[in-house]
């Protein structure tokens, strides 16, 4: 990761992975990750971080916490209808 | 978002005083607002609180909500700074990391080159690798977390994340960027371990 081309990769890297690079760059940016096996890694790596947070099992607030929650706000007449 | 027009009537009847509208309101908006405290927080008590917080202010101050941002990024709003509130007061030298705001100079330059990615399915679905995840977000600094938590895990845009931490539209980019690189430095050097023994 200490040449040039790989700095230039790095600092496009966040518009390219959201798809915001115009073509050119893409095009040029795909050159350099065909040869460099070290910026591929981080591209694939990047990638599946965020894949991985996707997949991630959202966390629910607590049943109790929930009631707890309509009981502070005065609403607990509506926690039945709207289980 | 898919929830803006009825989140606009049920405005309507919020400030009207229809407290079935506020209940409609937090059976909508709590699930996500509970994530992000949780998140920022790392506490479920604290997120909690929170959680109760935010629905507190936000009916109070229903009358001087512009509208401007949707119901959602403004509750986001208030869940951010009640969140910041607390961990200010538990964590006081946490928050104030100030970081490099722009693309290029000072950049986190990768370390970890290890390509992990092609590891059984079991091994990203464990548990351990769960609960690894979850701690990453929770030790990356402040700043970058809440970028992350709301673009990566709540799917807020770059716009309503940039509204909802009231900084610009570049910064929510280079903290997401940024805050995605030190994650993946983290999971590799977790995951690259993991391909270590399984040799
Ligand atoms: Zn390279």
């Amino acid at each position: 990761m200490e040449k040039a081309a790989c700095h230039h990769l790095l600092e496009n890297l966040a518009g390219y992975l959201d798809g915001e690079a115009s073509a050119e760059l893409c095009a040029e940016l795909e050159r350099h990750l065909d040869g460099c096996t070290d910026c591929r890694v981080v591209v694939d790596t990047l990638r599946k971080t965020s894949a991985l947070y996707h997949e991630l099992p959202q966390p629910e607030l607590p049943p109790a916490a929930r009631l707890r929650l309509y009981k502070s706000l005065d609403l607990s007449e509506f926690l039945n209808s709207s289980a | 978002m898919l929830n803006e027009d009825n989140d606009q009537a049920l405005l309507e009847r919020i400030r009207r005083g229809d407290k079935s509208a506020c209940a409609e309101c937090v059976e909508r908006h709590s699930p996500g607002v509970y994530r992000l405290a949780l998140r920022l927080t790392g506490n479920e008590a604290e997120a909690e609180d929170v959680v109760q917080e935010t629905f507190l202010s936000a009916f109070k101050a229903i009358d001087s909500f512009e509208g401007r941002s949707g119901l959602s990024t403004w509750l986001y709003r208030i869940a951010h700074n009640a969140a910041l509130m607390r961990l200010r007061r538990v964590q006081p030298d946490q928050v104030s990391v100030d970081d490099e705001e722009v693309f290029g100079e000072g950049l986190d330059v990768p370390r970890q080159l290890h390509a992990w990615c092609c590891l059984p399915e079991r091994d990203f679905e464990s548990s351990e690798a769960r609960i690894e995840l979850e701690r990453a977000v929770r030790e990356l600094p402040e700043k970058l977390r809440a970028v992350f938590v709301m673009r990566e895990l709540e799917a807020l845009s770059t716009e309503e994340t940039a509204e909802a931490l009231d900084v610009s539209i570049d910064v929510v980019k280079v903290r997401l960027y940024r805050a995605r690189l030190q994650l993946r430095e983290r999971l590799s050097a977790y995951f690259t371990e993991i391909a270590r023994t399984e040799v």
